[in-house]
């Protein structure tokens, strides 16, 4: 069992592991990590190590689901029995049902659903070990499968998370952070279209704490947006090395 | 429903709000009236029954004695659990709860957890070992839209109205004494649902709002206008000043409605 720390910032106002309350832990994203599917992306953030995979368009079963108008998301997300400290079992929880319908809905509003009638696309998240912020680092992922499938988006879906602890605003909340914090507000925008496509909260926050929460939220969205860009483009350069 | 239908009433929803009126009459930021009926279940702890315009949903709470969890071995469980019963609508199916029903229950579960409502600590009977769980089991009835704020509203009302049964430990085992006493509440926290339809928002979208709405945003705030819980559903968006915007509706109207029902 994991002990719980009175103070999560200490007397400089540095966090637990260090950084500042409006920096971000350190990221690494990966795109086309497996051969089998059509898109797929892996992320570290902090501790976290998701993987994320797309399959389609492709025809859809059970056939009754398909749609005459427009490709029918799915997405399943889902933690690894060993993710995290007291194993989970492996079969859907709630909270995973849930994720895995607000991920969808983060999604949607980016995909041209229109141009594949009739047809099912499916996003797969395995989260291998969670430390917090998972649902956003997972929708950071997804939607560079998606972009590495090659369907056809609006704008990539950047996701990040900002919450309280100990009365301080502060950026991309951490397992400990999470758990002990006072508030969570995990978020997820098209940075070009200035679209929030993801929001949830949980904790206590004032309407000036939470419009603080959002705001800062959002500046991590756009740096990790930054971010996916470079790493889908590091992956075609790698192709080209690799033909030359 | 068939999307041509859909997209017919889309546009006259749609321009309606545009004049800021909607097809039942109520203003933009105007609820359906709420009726409460509470201890309507005699066998539940606690109980009631909400009728938010049509939509009508019923909560039973029970209380029995359980395991705590690992993390929390000083506190109570709470545990909520929706059902849309196929009874109450001709789009819900008997099965296992799905992803909606399932999402309901954790938003409600959400407001009631983060806004500290209930004191958990005074649900413990032996540190790590036997504490009280309170289960709270909404029952949608009814479905004419907006599930999540008649579902919440239900669910305060029936902690509201539970009784805690009296007990004396005796020999490591529980013994229930006649007579119960009231669950204290701290908190009345409050959802408030919010429809998107053409980048207008609508407050308590019924049937027909929602099966045109783009998205849907939940926020529920407490007694000190503090926001303790928000969702977005659906597969629209918004942007950053609807959400605040929206944030600011919402704390009015739950004061309004924490006013009206005397909570």
């Amino acid at each position: 069992m994991s002990h719980k720390p009175e103070k999560l910032l200490d007397k400089k106002g540095l966090r637990l592991d260090g950084r500042k309350p409006e920096e971000l832990r350190p990221i690494k994203i990966e795109v086309g990590v497996l051969s089998n599917a059509d898109g797929s992306a892996y992320i570290q953030q902090g501790k976290n190590k998701i993987l994320a995979a797309v399959y389609g368009p492709k025809e859809l079963h059970p056939k009754h689901l398909a749609l005459p108008d427009r490709t029918v998301l799915r997405c399943r997300y889902h933690m690894a029995p060993f993710s995290v400290q007291e194993r989970k079992s492996p079969a859907p929880s709630r909270r995973e049902i849930e994720l895995s319908k607000v991920i969808r809905e983060s999604l949607e509003p980016t995909v041209f659903l229109e141009y594949y009638p009739r047809t099912g696309i499916d996003i797969f998240i395995e989260v291998l070990q969670a430390d917090g912020g998972t649902r956003c680092a997972s929708i950071t992922a997804a939607s560079l499968a998606l972009a590495d499938a090659g369907i056809p988006m609006r704008d990539l879906v950047a996701a990040c998370a900002a919450g309280k602890i100990d009365n301080t605003i502060v950026l991309d909340l951490d397992d400990t952070e999470d758990k002990i914090g006072g508030a969570d507000v995990p978020v997820a925008i098209m940075p070009n279209v200035n679209a929030v496509t993801l929001l949830q909260m949980d904790g206590i926050l004032t309407l000036e704490e939470f419009e603080k929460a959002i705001n800062l939220a959002l500046e991590g969205c756009q740096k990790i947006y930054s971010m996916q860009k470079e790493a889908l483009k590091a992956k075609y350069v790698n192709v080209k090395e690799a033909e030359e | 429903m068939s999307s041509v239908i859909v997209r017919v009433k889309q546009k006259q929803i749609a321009q309606l709000i545009a004049k800021g009126k909607r097809l039942d009459g109520r203003g933009l930021t105007e609820y359906r009236e709420i009726k409460v009926e509470q201890g309507i279940i005699e066998r539940a702890e606690g109980s009631a029954r909400i009728l938010l315009g049509k939509t009508e949903v019923m909560v039973g709470t029970k209380i029995e004695i359980g395991k705590p969890f690992p993390d929390t071995p000083n506190e109570g469980v709470l545990t909520v659990n929706a059902e849309l019963v196929p009874l109450a609508s001709p789009i819900f199916e008997p099965g296992p709860p799905d992803e909606n029903s399932i999402e309901i229950a954790r938003v409600v579960d959400r407001g009631i957890r983060e806004s500290k409502t209930i004191d958990f600590e005074k649900l413990c009977i032996e540190p790590g070992k036997k504490v009280f769980v309170i289960f709270v089991d909404v029952y949608v009835l009814n479905h004419d839209g907006n599930l999540i704020d008649a579902s919440a509203l239900a669910a305060l009302a029936a902690l509201l109205n539970t009784k805690m049964f009296n007990y004396e430990i005796k020999e490591d085992e529980v013994e229930i004494k006649p007579g119960y006493t009231p669950l204290s509440l701290k908190k009345h926290p409050i959802a408030v649902t919010f429809a998107k339809i053409n980048d207008k928002f609508v407050v308590d979208p019924w049937l027909e709002e929602e099966q045109v709405m783009e998205t849907r945003l939940t926020i529920t705030v407490d007694d000190n206008d503090n926001i303790c819980a928000i969702q977005k559903g659906g597969s629209g968006y918004f942007t950053p000043k609807q959400v605040l915007d929206a944030a600011k509706i919402a704390k009015e109207k739950a004061g309004e409605i924490r006013k009206k029902l005397n909570w």
